[in-house]
């Protein structure tokens, strides 16, 4: 016999002894296939230049799978219409309780952020600063800030972004601390991860300070913790995911103290639980569509 | 002739053509539009008249042959998804529309009803880049096609304005009125009125401003447009806007009403049917809930000018009146649904009103010549407010029943969905009823659901819907009612398993037709509600049935059926009971129900006959 086809016959005997090396030379080719939103700076787009996108990569390499996404704007219809027909498997960064996705054990946790230039003569360590009813306060709409706010009679010095309109130009998640630096707004309350982005990349001719919101008021939180989502029911990804996750985590923490996202210790409970239907009763909710989309 | 008789036609002449000079409008009028909806053979505009009656005096079909309706032909509309609007008539063409496929796609077809299976004469498939489109908007639906002047004119799901050649079916020209890249989109069949498609736009969650706007058929061109909130120049308001009724709110109010500069997020959406009395020259149409869904942000002010019953000239877009039905909305009742016009002998005078069937319970009466309210009552189960109160115009809200994040309020009636929603209701002068197709549904605001938007996270609340109210009435979800308005109360209600969500039409001889979610297309006595007939079609019906007569000379009656639309998304979005998600979202509202077992996803026009 040849010793070509000696070592190929070796081969195969190895194989037949050992199926499951079969199984471990499929995994290595396997995908770990994003939800990725294609153009939504410090999370993700498609240079691959959010944070997302970076732990994405680090979880890939971890599981010995290549990377591959699938791009569509992380607004209503992405796990109906992307998700669940399989285009792809995971969403790298939901908050804890999305009831949309089965959620991984959370791996950072974030918040709602104060942002005012430095030099303004004031400082502002909560919502009960009562120089919040004078100043000029950029908010996004039906955020937990404007409730809150709200609740404490501020409401006519707001001045309103919106998170649901993607395309528009004028509502994209940087406008609003660049409205703040070019003097617009006196203060913002922003999401804490967008915050501390923009904040470090506009370089502002004033240092501006950044301030996170604490805890939150009854059904106004204003800290969330953070997953990756999987599909419901795909439990073997979510263990992976976790276990990647848990083997990484410092160079995540990392990558998320790079891009500014401020960061709180986790939480020992869940902060959300997964919402009950009791029976006889239902929840009100808008019916998407759920036909496939196609990626960006 | 005697010089007497001469004399007196000269001066009758003369004073026609004065009255013709003194009310003719700005621009050429739309004669044949107004002559087509006044043949009943036809079918010219999807609420069958300017009026909105839904009201046909055909009268070949009664109530003691309707039993003997069946299918005369059938046609496949090209996709699977909730086929709401209806046919229109047109000489002996029909024009039939789909609801948008997967593929963005949405058909338009001409039929022709003097050959035999009403052959295809021609067919627009409208295709539409899914990535225009990227906010995944919620419905698939769409709500017809307007004829005029030759033309067949939409407005698509993603806010393109087009007329077709109602001949040839050929593209005469497109305008982006919508922009969904801001979360603005359409599902509403608009109005052409003289030269004018008058149109609106849907998104208000998105915090789109809403507004109207006219097109001139011939060209395209963008007339006038008039917002719902923010300043006046914006909402276009008459010099003597609310003269008549000034406690309704007047000049400024657009911003005054809300804290700061909220208006800016200001919704007040218009996708609903329009109406038009072409003696007053006023278009009617009715605005949708406020951007900022949660009260708390809002507070301090009316919010005005959403929620509201609108009165503007057609040609120059300026409004003549507007009566706000629900302040500083706690409860997302969106106010879109349509003012059907009438003429009501009330506190002994005749008067031309309207009347608006309300998503928050109430049916409202106005005098339609400057919006006076002549009268409010509940049409359904109502807790939100005691009544409506007459003088004010105010609703007197049951304070236990605002809503806040982070607060439960439960049993609050009727559900967001509506008493009614935005299926069209029908009314026949000969019994001087009106047909409506409502909702036995109430909620609950519970809790804190985690939602989750372009990276940023944020709660609201869930809103847990049931039928009935506080424990009784639980075996149904919806019903069709018979409603006398002079009196201000029922005469008839037919009770439905599925909430009904088909526009009834009804006939000179007493019979009202009308589909059901799981698939009967019934007749009933316009008179008692007596069923007369059913027939089971291929899928659930939220499509509006019509009538008109054949070449043959014969009366047929046409309805979509294609289940979809909120309640019937389950079944035209395969959403299985077993899937631990789907349970979650309303699907099980529909499983309650037992219509996923009752019927399955289609795209049929029915049409019946003798």
């Amino acid at each position: 016999m040849s010793r070509r086809s000696a070592i190929l016959s070796g081969f195969i005997v190895v194989m037949i002894l050992f199926p499951f090396a079969w199984q471990a030379w499929g995994d290595e080719l396997k995908q770990l296939r994003v939800c990725g939103d294609p153009d939504n700076l410090p999370f993700s787009n498609k240079k691959s230049e959010g944070f997302e996108n970076k732990i994405a990569q680090v979880i890939a390499k971890e599981l010995g799978a290549e990377l591959a996404y699938f791009w569509w704007p992380h607004q209503r219809g992405l796990v109906r219409r992307a998700m669940r027909p399989g285009l792809c498997d995971v969403m790298i960064s939901i908050p804890q309780g999305w009831d949309q996705v089965l959620w991984t054990k959370p791996y950072y946790r974030s918040a709602y952020v104060i942002v005012y230039p430095k030099d303004r003569g004031f400082q502002i360590t909560s919502l009960d600063d009562p120089i919040l009813k004078r100043l000029k306060i950029g908010v996004y709409i039906n955020s937990p800030p404007a409730e809150a706010l709200a609740n404490r009679d501020i409401r006519t010095n707001l001045v309103g972004y919106s998170l649901l309109n993607y395309g528009d130009q004028n509502e994209r998640p940087g406008k609003i601390i660049q409205d703040l630096i070019a003097g617009e707004l006196d203060v913002v309350i922003d999401w804490g991860p967008m915050a501390g982005y923009f904040v470090k990349r506009l370089n502002a001719s004033s240092p501006l300070e950044v301030v996170p919101l604490q805890g939150g008021e009854p059904g106004i939180p204003f800290t969330f913790e953070f997953s990756m989502g999987v599909r419901e029911g795909n439990t073997a990804l979510k263990a992976e995911l976790e276990q990647a996750i848990s083997k990484r985590h410092a160079e995540i923490r990392k990558i998320l103290e790079d891009y500014g996202v401020p960061l709180l210790p986790l939480l020992a409970r869940e902060q959300f639980p997964k919402v009950e239907e009791k029976p006889g009763e239902v929840f009100y909710r808008r019916f998407d569509r759920d036909d496939p989309l196609t990626s960006y | 002739m005697s010089v007497k008789r001469c004399t007196s036609l000269i001066g009758g002449l003369l004073i026609l053509v004065g009255s013709l000079v003194a009310t003719a409008p700005m621009v050429s009028a739309n004669e044949e539009l107004l002559k087509l909806q006044k043949d009943d053979g036809q079918w010219a505009s999807q609420s069958k008249d300017y009026a909105a009656t839904r009201y046909s005096s055909l009268n070949q079909i009664t109530p003691a042959n309707v039993k003997n309706l069946k299918v005369a032909w059938s046609f496949s509309l090209g996709t699977l998804n909730g086929q709401e609007g209806g046919p229109l008539v047109v000489g002996d063409t029909m024009y039939v529309h789909s609801s948008y496929a997967s593929t963005n796609s949405h058909n338009i077809y001409a039929l022709d009803l003097t050959k035999e299976g009403a052959p295809i004469k021609w067919k627009y498939a409208a295709k539409h880049d899914p990535k225009a489109v990227p906010v995944a908007c919620c419905d698939l639906v769409h709500r017809g096609v307007q004829y005029a002047n030759g033309k067949i004119l939409y407005q698509t799901l993603d806010g393109i304005v087009i007329a077709l050649d109602a001949k040839t079916g050929k593209e005469l020209w497109k305008t982006r009125n919508a922009d969904p890249s801001k979360g603005e989109t359409n599902t509403g069949a608009g109005m052409v009125i003289h030269d004018k498609f008058i149109v609106g736009v849907a998104g208000g969650e998105f915090g789109v401003r809403g507004w109207v706007a006219a097109y001139n058929i011939n060209t395209g061109k963008q007339v006038w447009k008039a917002r719902s909130t923010g300043p006046d120049e914006d909402l276009m308001l008459a010099s003597d806007f609310n003269a008549a009724n000034p406690h309704y709110g007047r000049f400024g109010e657009g911003t005054k009403s809300w804290p700061g500069e909220q208006w800016k997020k200001g919704g007040g959406t218009t996708w609903g049917w329009y109406s038009y009395d072409s003696e007053l020259n006023l278009l009617y149409y009715s605005t949708g809930n406020p951007g900022t869904w949660n009260p708390a942000p809002r507070k301090g002010g009316d919010n005005k000018w959403s929620m509201t019953i609108w009165a503007r000239n057609p040609d120059t877009g300026v409004a003549k009146w507007a009566y706000q039905m629900t302040p500083w909305d706690n409860w997302d009742y969106d106010g879109i649904n349509e003012s059907v016009l009438t003429e009501q002998t009330i506190g002994g005078k005749k008067l031309k009103v309207l009347t608006h069937f309300d998503r928050n319970g109430f049916v409202y009466t106005l005098d339609r010549t400057n919006g006076t309210l002549l009268s409010a009552e509940p049409f359904v189960y109502v807790n939100w407010a005691k009544g409506i109160d007459l003088k004010t115009g105010r609703p007197i809200v049951n304070t236990d029943k605002l809503t806040k994040q982070g607060e439960d309020t439960k049993n609050i009636c009727p559900c967001a969905m509506g008493g009614k929603n935005q299926v069209p209701v029908a009314y026949s002068p000969v019994t001087n009823l009106f047909y409506a197709s409502v909702n036995n549904m109430c909620m609950n605001y519970e809790g804190q659901l985690v939602q989750y938007t372009a990276g940023a996270p944020y709660v609201g609340a869930s809103v847990l819907m049931f039928n009935g109210h506080e424990g009784k009435d639980q075996n149904w979800w919806g019903d069709v009612i018979a409603w006398d308005v002079v009196k201000g109360k029922k005469v008839w209600d037919i009770k439905e398993q599925q909430p009904p969500w088909s526009g009834p039409v009804v006939t000179a001889s007493n019979v009202v037709f009308y589909g059901t979610m799981d698939g009967w297309f019934k007749a009933v006595d316009a008179r008692d509600g007596k069923l007369l007939w059913k027939h089971k079609v291929g899928s659930g019906i939220i499509g509006n049935p019509m009538t008109y007569k054949g070449p043959d000379g014969k009366q047929y009656v046409a309805v979509y059926s294609g289940v979809g639309g909120w309640f019937g998304a389950t079944v035209s979005l395969d959403l299985p009971a077993d899937d631990p998600t789907a349970a979650l979202g309303g699907v099980n509202a529909a499983y309650l129900s037992g219509l996923p077992m009752a019927t399955s996803k289609g795209g049929t026009l029915y049409v019946f006959g003798l």
